[in-house]
């Protein structure tokens, strides 16, 4: 069994426009010790994917559909303070911008003792221990002096090192770290993302990533899941994604990166914009930017427009599209359009 | 901190500088000493000598400069009406006056905070909208307007009888909206207790605490809702910030979370308005003063001002003055001490 | 050349368009407020017209007719609507007239105030240096000190300087002055701080790279981009205002019972509050708050309309 097995969830907004659907059908699971990176533009949901998992959505938002089954336990009826026995405990979350997250008028010390003394019976001094222990392991130097210290004090990437010590401070099973690099500064992200790493691997911990950065995606995880206006539209082992990506998005994705393009040349795009969850485009939402989707005379296929593909699989990819979807019925053994086979190292 | 004790008596000095002078240009131009102090029957002859030894006819440097020299010592002369020195005066009606603030404000911190931080908790619960509704009536409606209203139901007492008496409920729907009024709301009653010096007090004995009833509930009735909505709008935006959802993800209980992790936040902006605040509320007790004829500072000022009084005007400017000073400077230690990301050297880290 | 730019909308096509009326359609709060406030005013300066009797002229007043009870209570006189005062004044006219002196310096303050602060913020946001930290302290002392102290201070030295006489006679003018002296720092701080605020934008550094002059940066590119922050607190201000000018009459710093604002009414009523007579006082005071009350309610559905990052509730 799974530890993580999340399925058909669905995440709505009761605005006063009206209800926007931030995730449809989102379906996956993870492995113990397993590290899976969410992949997607921004606005894609895949935070608001990540905010759900410990039910920490916000009050117009609400889990209307699907269930999230956390080591044989449904979180989505979970009452709050069996939730809360949970977060920060078997599951911790790393958050964005680091300059943000951590309370400006508690010490670093503070915060750390009380996320230990919430879920354990334990001394103040036993828990200034292992939060010293912890500190120690993400690399902070002279962590006595940081226990004391006030946020402001410390730079953006001593902070998220903090942050990441606070969510290994319980030992959970898992990690969700949203965006945990973009806000640093490029030269410190790639140290942080190889702290993850390192720990995750040494502690054994599942880690779910979430980003918009497909390199790391590929450095650091082992199957990745594709999302698009709200639905997962591929997911697979990274390392067939990455080389192989059978949804005309991935490709596009993957084409995007600088390292894809010719020096001198401008970078490939994908032409247009995401739809926003408020209006987002009837059949494939992705169908208005894919070049697949019109047939050879030009016209829109009637399918893209109009209805909502479901998965194929192929390889060892589940693709939501309807082109491959012909490809893979018409002959089981090719593996789609190969356009983006050359891979990326 | 000690640096920033220094910049702040520098800011104080500045400040009662600023004042004195004041104090003291608004002693040289209005009215006539002389003619306060003695009365019409008075030959001219007699006024210019009198004015000459009193040095009223020296240039304004050298005057002020009497006067500053003076008011250092805590000497600024005598009060035309009381006949004594001003210091003494002030002295015997600041108890009333400072058992009055801290009786309101004893209200208004118990009040707010938790109305404050409930209605922002539960923003869309009845009570809380209740809340609201009350408070923005309550900032429109003028402190003495609230005193009157509290002296004609409680005080005076109020009888309405819209029903008819001989129908089963009549009488009693009457009684539930007539009050019988007899809480005192003139002065601070005879039962005080003397504690030492001119400080005698009313919280001593419950007959006497019955007097400060009505005058306290008046003056926190203007900051009351002033400060629940403050400590709302603050704690909303608190409980949107990254680092209360990521407490909320660490598992913490929202006990804690609320209690702790965003009161501590909000009550910074809320501890500087409180500083600005406690100038108002001095304001407010000149006039809630005199709605309840309640023997403070406040009343003598404007008995003063009807007076012409002036050197007791001048001492009670600045004695307010002082107040207003060390009351900022308190402010401010208790804002460094509550926010780490100010170090108390005199600029913000 | 012209002829490819669109038309330019009109401001009454702008207005119409705006988020502004359209909230203000859904509102059913903002729309009763903004009647009864219209309403209000309406009456108070059509007070000559609408009373039923002059206050100011001594021939129509009859002192034995003093202390009516409103229409309401037994012993009433159906020509006094609402009663008398002590001194045999019809209530109802004293309260039009009275609103309509206390709307007069309400909005005679108002505009005093945002005179002087909105030149002081521009000079302090835009000039900076000495001559900001000048007036921001000079604006901190007096908010440290409270408005309503200072014109307290303010009112008292006048009346001391003026004698009793004249300062009845010029009360109105000295209540502005007073209430516009005492409150300008409001103005000042909010001007100052949009000023920062839109100084950095590029706008201005162009209008500066032009070779615009300060004045003109700051009276044709600045001041119109800082005038939502003025026009919300403006309402607040108006409340205010009225309030102080309730609060000075109140204390004897304000207008003379002969000339009565609301704020003098419930003084003058206030002295038969014991012997019965509560409407002397009450009513004008529901008055007050009542238009105070309904400012107070359009300028948080201003601030709320107005100000987007205030919005969700």
């Amino acid at each position: 069994m799974a530890l993580l097995e999340v399925t058909n969830l669905d995440v709505r907004f009761a605005l006063r426009q009206g209800e926007v659907r931030a995730l449809r059908d989102i379906s996956f699971s993870l492995d113990r010790g397993e590290r899976l990176g969410i992949v997607g533009e921004s606005g894609a949901g895949k935070s608001v994917a990540a905010f759900t998992i410990l039910n920490l959505i916000a009050k117009p938002g609400y889990i209307a559909g699907g269930s999230i089954r956390f080591d044989g336990q449904e979180l989505t009826t979970l009452k709050p303070k069996a939730l809360q026995k949970i977060r920060g405990n078997k599951i911790s979350m790393i958050f964005q911008d680091p300059m943000m997250t951590l309370n400006p008028v508690l010490s670093i010390g503070e915060q750390m003792v009380e996320c230990l003394k919430a879920h354990r019976r334990i001394s103040t001094r036993d828990a200034r221990n292992i939060a010293l222990n912890k500190l120690r392991q993400v690399y902070i130097p002279s962590p006595e002096k940081r226990l004391d210290q006030y946020p402001h004090e410390l730079s953006g990437g001593m902070r998220q090192r903090i942050i990441i010590a606070i969510a290994l401070l319980l030992d959970p099973d898992i990690i969700i770290a949203d965006e945990p690099t973009t806000a640093l500064d490029v030269t410190i992200q790639a140290e942080i993302m190889t702290l993850l790493l390192e720990l995750c691997e040494k502690h054994n911990v599942a880690l779910v990533l979430i980003t918009h950065d497909l390199g790391v995606v590929s450095q650091v995880t082992q199957r990745t899941l594709v999302m698009y206006a709200g639905r997962v539209i591929e997911q697979g082992p990274t390392r067939e994604i990455i080389n192989d990506a059978q949804h005309p998005y991935t490709q596009g994705l993957i084409n995007a990166l600088p390292q894809m393009a010719t020096p001198g040349q401008r970078l490939n795009q994908i032409p247009g914009a995401m739809p926003s969850l408020a209006n987002t485009p009837p059949g494939c939402a992705f169908h208005p930017r894919c070049s697949f989707s019109m047939d050879d005379e030009g016209n829109p296929r009637r399918d893209c427009r109009g209805l909502v593909p479901g998965f194929v699989t192929s390889g060892n990819c589940h693709v939501a599209c309807h082109m491959v979807r012909d490809l893979v019925e018409r002959d089981p053994h090719d593996s789609g359009p190969s356009k983006a086979s050359q891979g990326v190292s | 901190m000690i640096a920033f004790l220094i910049k702040r008596l520098f800011h104080a000095l500045l400040v009662m500088f600023i004042i004195s002078v004041i104090s003291f240009a608004i002693q040289d131009n209005l009215g006539d000493p002389i003619q306060q102090m003695v009365g019409q029957s008075v030959p001219e002859s007699e006024r210019a000598t009198l004015r000459e030894e009193l040095g009223l006819n020296d240039p304004f440097l050298v005057q002020y400069l009497r006067f500053a020299k003076n008011a250092l010592q805590f000497d600024f002369g005598y009060s035309y009406f009381f006949n004594e020195p001003t210091t003494e005066v002030i002295l015997r009606h600041l108890p009333a006056t400072l058992e009055l603030v801290a009786a309101a404000t004893f209200l208004i911190v118990t009040l707010s905070v938790p109305i404050g931080v409930y209605s922002a908790i539960k923003p869309r619960s009845p009570l809380s909208r209740l809340f609201m509704g009350v408070s923005i009536v309550g900032i429109s409606i003028p402190v003495f307007l609230t005193a009157i209203v509290l002296i004609q139901i409680f005080s005076i007492g109020i009888s309405i009888t819209p029903f008819p008496e001989d129908i089963g409920w009549g009488s009693w729907l009457n009684g539930l909206l007539s009050t019988e009024g007899g809480m005192p709301a003139y002065g601070r009653g005879n039962d005080l207790t003397h504690v030492f010096g001119t400080w005698y007090t009313n919280y001593a004995s419950w007959d006497s605490l019955v007097y400060l009833v009505l005058p306290a509930i008046s003056l926190a009735s203007i900051m009351l809702p002033l400060f629940i909505r403050l400590i709302r709008a603050e704690m909303l935006e608190v409980l949107q910030s990254d680092y209360v959802k990521f407490a909320k993800a660490k598992g913490i209980s929202m006990r804690r979370i609320y209690f702790l992790h965003a009161l501590k936040n909000t009550m910074l902006p809320v501890i500087t308005v409180g500083g600005v605040q406690i100038g108002t509320l001095v304001a407010f007790t000149i006039l809630t003063e005199t709605v309840f004829q309640w023997p403070g500072m406040g009343l003598m000022f404007l008995d003063a001002i009807e007076r012409s009084d002036i050197p007791l005007i001048i001492t009670y400017l600045m004695v307010v003055g002082l107040i207003f000073v060390i009351t900022n400077t308190l402010v401010d230690l208790i804002y460094g001490l509550v926010n780490p990301t100010v170090k108390l050297t005199g600029k913000p880290a | 050349m012209t002829t490819t730019t669109p038309p330019v909308p009109s401001h009454w096509a702008r207005f119409r368009d705006s988020y502004l009326l359209y909230s203000f359609k859904r509102d059913l709060v903002a729309q009763t407020c903004l009647l009864v406030f219209v309403s209000m005013v309406a009456a108070a300066f059509l007070a000559p017209w609408l009373a039923p009797m002059n206050p100011y002229d001594l021939a129509q007043i009859d002192i034995l007719s003093s202390e009516l009870p409103p229409f309401w209570i037994a012993g009433s006189d159906p020509s006094y609507l609402l009663g008398t005062d002590a001194q045999g004044r019809d209530l109802l006219s004293t309260i039009l007239y009275g609103a309509r002196v206390s709307l007069i310096i309400g909005f005679g303050a108002v505009i005093l105030q945002a005179l002087i602060g909105i030149s002081f913020g521009l000079l302090a946001g835009y000039l900076g240096g000495r001559v900001d930290a000048f007036l921001m302290r000079l604006a901190d002392i007096q908010l440290s000190f409270s408005t309503l102290m200072v014109a307290i201070i303010v009112g008292a030295v006048f009346k001391a300087t003026f004698g009793g006489e004249t300062f009845s006679e010029y009360a109105v003018v000295l209540l502005v002055l007073i209430i516009g002296l005492a409150e300008w720092p409001q103005y000042a701080r909010t001007v100052r701080a949009s000023v920062l605020a839109e100084r950095s934008k590029e706008y201005v550094d162009a209008a500066r790279v032009m070779g615009f002059r300060a004045k003109r940066i700051m009276f044709r590119h600045i001041l119109p981009n800082t005038l939502s922050p003025i026009f919300v607190i403006s309402t607040v201000q108006v409340a205010n205002a009225i309030i102080s000018e309730a609060a000075l009459s109140f204390l004897g710093l304000g207008m003379p019972e002969t000339q009565p604002s609301l704020g003098s009414l419930i003084k003058s009523g206030f002295d038969y509050i014991q012997s019965g007579s509560w409407w002397i006082t009450l009513i004008p005071g529901t008055v007050l708050v009542v238009l105070v009350l309904v400012i107070n309610l359009l300028g948080d559905w201003l601030r709320d309309v107005m100000n987007p990052r205030l919005y969700k509730g």
